[in-house]
């Protein structure tokens, strides 16, 4: 390591001859949004979460077995028979409207009753659709308010159009609504511009928790009182354990919420299709955003997803995960009381994750290389601030082990803890940060 | 039919990535000779079988694992008890290079090779003679400022620069997330600069040494792995003499240390001149933003000739003379 302070060069050598390598000779023209897009050593950990000899809590990956991949193939494969030249041609910008009106079937489980298939956007996935709407919103430094953790993905769009994001807090309730008043207002006084509220309200990524019907209604008001929009992420809402669905804020208000959802987590993610309801303004102007940045989304991806639809019970297959994902989560939770019943958790009612607090003084993300040598990973609270807090936290995910490798890779999680306590005790450098409470 | 090349990447060190990175690219220039059937496997437990089974047995291999048990011998001991060819150091050359502490001491017997002053300690030193006595009794024998890192490992992963003593506590647990034992050792100010060295086949050569420097100052995993990140400036701006200097010393350290086909060196070139040996790499980072592919290109080789005539040369050899004499 070079000092900083010094001459990188002897004094007085000769320079004449010497030749720069440059490994990109671009470096200096990118643009300022393209530098904090730089290796890391933990994305790089990660690499060897993807090997089956380590446990990975860390990605929130559906599990596929369950789905009818034989006769899924058949039936696909009849599709291109008949439909070859339609599914690998371009096709529209705002979706295929045969998949629409399917997906107007799907939102009504969630209580969205009034829309209509041409107020459904299809995109790439709900990244493609956070992209979409962030760029159609916001100027950077403009502000979105986020709830506190944060989606990843979310925080790496919004960083990408160098908006300011406002953390609002939760509790066991989801999104606190004088937290995200107080957001507002603090922006504001600042002249600060407001763009959007985001939110995961069901089983939320990372935190696991859910907004109550109650403060549904209440941040809507606040939206509608501030004129927020209202940007509502909902990858996880029919995955719940409890037998019911939670109302989408979009039910409750067609004019001042843009809904997103996905297929990713209860059918396929590989397939990349997601869709967006919007309000006719932003609608239009999203089917335009979509055109002009990837033309039109797959149409092989619809229509294979449209198969699966016209010819599967997807309610049933849909109640499959849910009981299966239930019994992952209670190995989980049942497992956490077992080994680190020192450790703090919402036990969710839905979704994927378990957002995990770790005993004063470990920093999960220091943390993670131990965890990766014994075989075992998660994903650092710190991934989900855009502020360097969350070390003290971890995000689990039961989703994709079964229930043996889910409780064998909390029982190695405990041993890694135990000795990374025992690291921090000797060398005093417990860090005694007091995070919001999730 | 061409001879089959095993590439060896990935694994389960902590390098993994970069690993993947290396074996794939090396691929990518052997098949773009057109003289090997070039293969690449992601290390795991059927590596054994793989070996041995007659469909898939290569004629020579070569690791590109880095980290653990890729650089410390363990994988070339397998080869060598299989019998198998392979490009890079032996066993036990790797076994001690890939020891910091250890490599240290060998090359500073050869006189005139200087090294920083440091100390090799577990983490169980500090649990039995107490932290903050261990800490002052390090910070007075070296002086600041101090390096922090795994005595074995690399791309700088768990290394700190400490300048102020009340650093080293998290300093050292930084370090022990990575492995349970710390070389700390006064950090040298100065220019870094690695040298590496090849044998082509007709000779072993030490590429000219070439200058790190990074807009931070610190060569650590980000600005290692961030295309552009880095400038490399070949040869190092340094005096001719310095130069040469760097250059011999490299090769005394490679010839000492039992070396064979392909090693990095690196260096810091002290305020007053003097090349300070750090580190010797047996399997140097062969990605597209590694040092000595670089280096090697702004030498004048085509990366496609040169691993193809290193890959020769080792196959070559083997054919003559089995593992047993080969050592050398």
């Amino acid at each position: 390591m070079t000092n900083p302070t010094q001459p990188n060069s002897q004094p007085n050598a000769q320079p004449n001859s010497a030749h720069v390598i440059k490994n990109d000779p671009w470096f200096g023209s990118y643009a300022s949004r393209a530098e904090d897009m730089r290796a890391s050593e933990i994305r790089a950990l990660f690499a060897v979460a993807s090997r089956p000899e380590v446990v990975s809590l860390a990605g929130g990956m559906p599990y596929l077995e369950y789905l009818p991949f034989d006769e899924l193939s058949e039936l696909v494969a009849k599709m291109l028979r008949e439909q070859g030249t339609k599914a690998w041609q371009y096709g529209s910008a705002q979706g295929d409207p045969h998949l629409r009106e399917r997906i107007l079937d799907i939102v009504r489980l969630e209580g969205i009753t009034d829309a209509q298939a041409d107020d459904v956007v299809i995109t790439n996935g709900s990244q493609n659709g956070l992209d979409l709407i962030t760029r159609l919103m916001c100027d950077p430094g403009d502000v979105i308010i986020a709830e506190d953790p944060n989606y990843v993905g979310a925080l790496g769009v919004f960083k990408s159009f160098q908006t300011e994001v406002i953390n609002a807090h939760m509790d066991a309730d989801g999104l606190i609504p004088e937290s995200f008043e107080e957001a507002i207002r603090g922006a504001r006084a600042q002249g600060k511009r407001v763009k959007f509220l985001y939110t995961v309200p069901n089983f939320h990524n990372p935190a696991g928790v859910t907004m109550s019907i109650e403060r549904r209604a209440r941040i809507l008001e606040i939206a509608r009182k501030y004129h927020v929009l209202v940007v509502e992420d909902n990858p996880y809402g029919l995955l719940s354990f409890e037998n019911k669905t939670y109302p989408a804020l979009r039910s409750m208000d067609a004019e001042n919420v843009v809904y997103l959802s996905s297929f990713s987590k209860i059918i396929a993610p590989g397939m990349r299709v997601a869709w967006m309801i919007a309000p006719p303004g932003i609608r239009h102007k999203l089917v335009l955003a979509n055109e002009s940045s990837i033309l039109s989304p797959s149409n092989m991806s619809q229509m294979t997803i449209s198969t699966y639809l016209d010819n599967f019970d997807w309610k049933k297959q849909i109640e499959d995960y849910r009981g299966m994902y239930k019994s992952r989560c209670e190995a989980m939770d049942e497992a956490l009381r077992t080994y680190m019943p020192y450790c703090s958790w919402n036990k969710p009612k839905g979704g994927f994750y378990i957002w995990l607090k770790i005993p004063e003084g470990l920093d999960a993300k220091a943390m993670l290389p131990r965890a990766i040598t014994a075989r075992v990973a998660y994903v650092s609270g710190t991934a989900f601030y855009d502020t360097g807090e969350g070390a003290d936290h971890m995000r689990l995910s039961f989703c994709y082990p079964t229930e043996e490798r889910i409780r064998e890779g909390i029982r190695r999680l405990s041993t890694v803890m135990d000795d990374e306590l025992a690291t921090v005790e000797l060398f005093g450098t417990a860090k005694h940060d007091t995070p919001h409470e999730a | 039919m061409n001879p089959r090349v095993l590439i060896l990447c990935g694994g389960l060190s902590h390098e993994r990535d970069v690993s993947l990175s290396s074996g794939h690219r090396v691929a990518g220039f052997l098949e773009e000779s057109g003289q090997w059937t070039v293969d690449v496997h992601d290390v795991d437990s059927t590596l054994v079988d793989y070996l041995t089974d007659p469909a898939t047995r290569p004629d020579v291999v070569w690791p590109l694992l880095h980290g653990s048990y890729g650089e410390d011998g363990s994988i070339r001991d397998v080869l060598e008890m299989l019998d198998l060819p392979y490009i890079g150091s032996r066993a036990k050359a790797s076994t001690l290079a890939w020891n910091k502490p250890v490599a240290k001491n060998i090359v500073r017997k050869i006189g005139r090779v200087h090294t920083p002053h440091s100390v090799t300690l577990p983490q169980d030193v500090f649990r039995e003679l107490g932290v903050q006595s261990i800490i002052r009794l390090v910070v007075d024998a070296l002086g600041l400022p101090l390096i922090v890192k795994p005595h074995k490992g690399g791309s700088a992963l768990g290394c700190t620069v400490v300048r102020e003593a009340e650093h080293m506590p998290q300093a050292l647990v930084d370090c022990f997330a990575y492995g349970d034992t710390a070389l700390i050792e006064h950090f040298v100010e100065g220019t870094e600069v690695s040298v590496s060295i090849l044998d082509t086949g007709d000779e072993i050569i030490a590429l000219p040494p070439i200058e790190i420097s990074t807009p931070s100052g610190v060569y650590d995993y980000s600005e290692r792995y961030t295309p552009g990140a880095t400038e490399f400036i070949v040869p190092a701006r340094l005096y001719e003499e310095t130069l040469e200097r760097v250059k011999e010393d490299a090769l005394s350290a490679y010839q000492v240390l039992g070396l064979r086909d392909i090693a990095r060196m690196d260096f810091i070139v002290d305020l007053d001149g003097t090349p300070q040996f750090m580190e010797a790499n047996v399997t140097p980072g062969m990605t597209d933003v590694s040092i000595l592919p670089r280096e090697a290109v702004a030498a004048g080789f085509n990366l496609s000739e040169l691993y193809s005539r290193m890959v020769r040369a080792v196959l070559d050899e083997h054919r003559n003379v089995p593992h047993e004499a080969t050592s050398r």
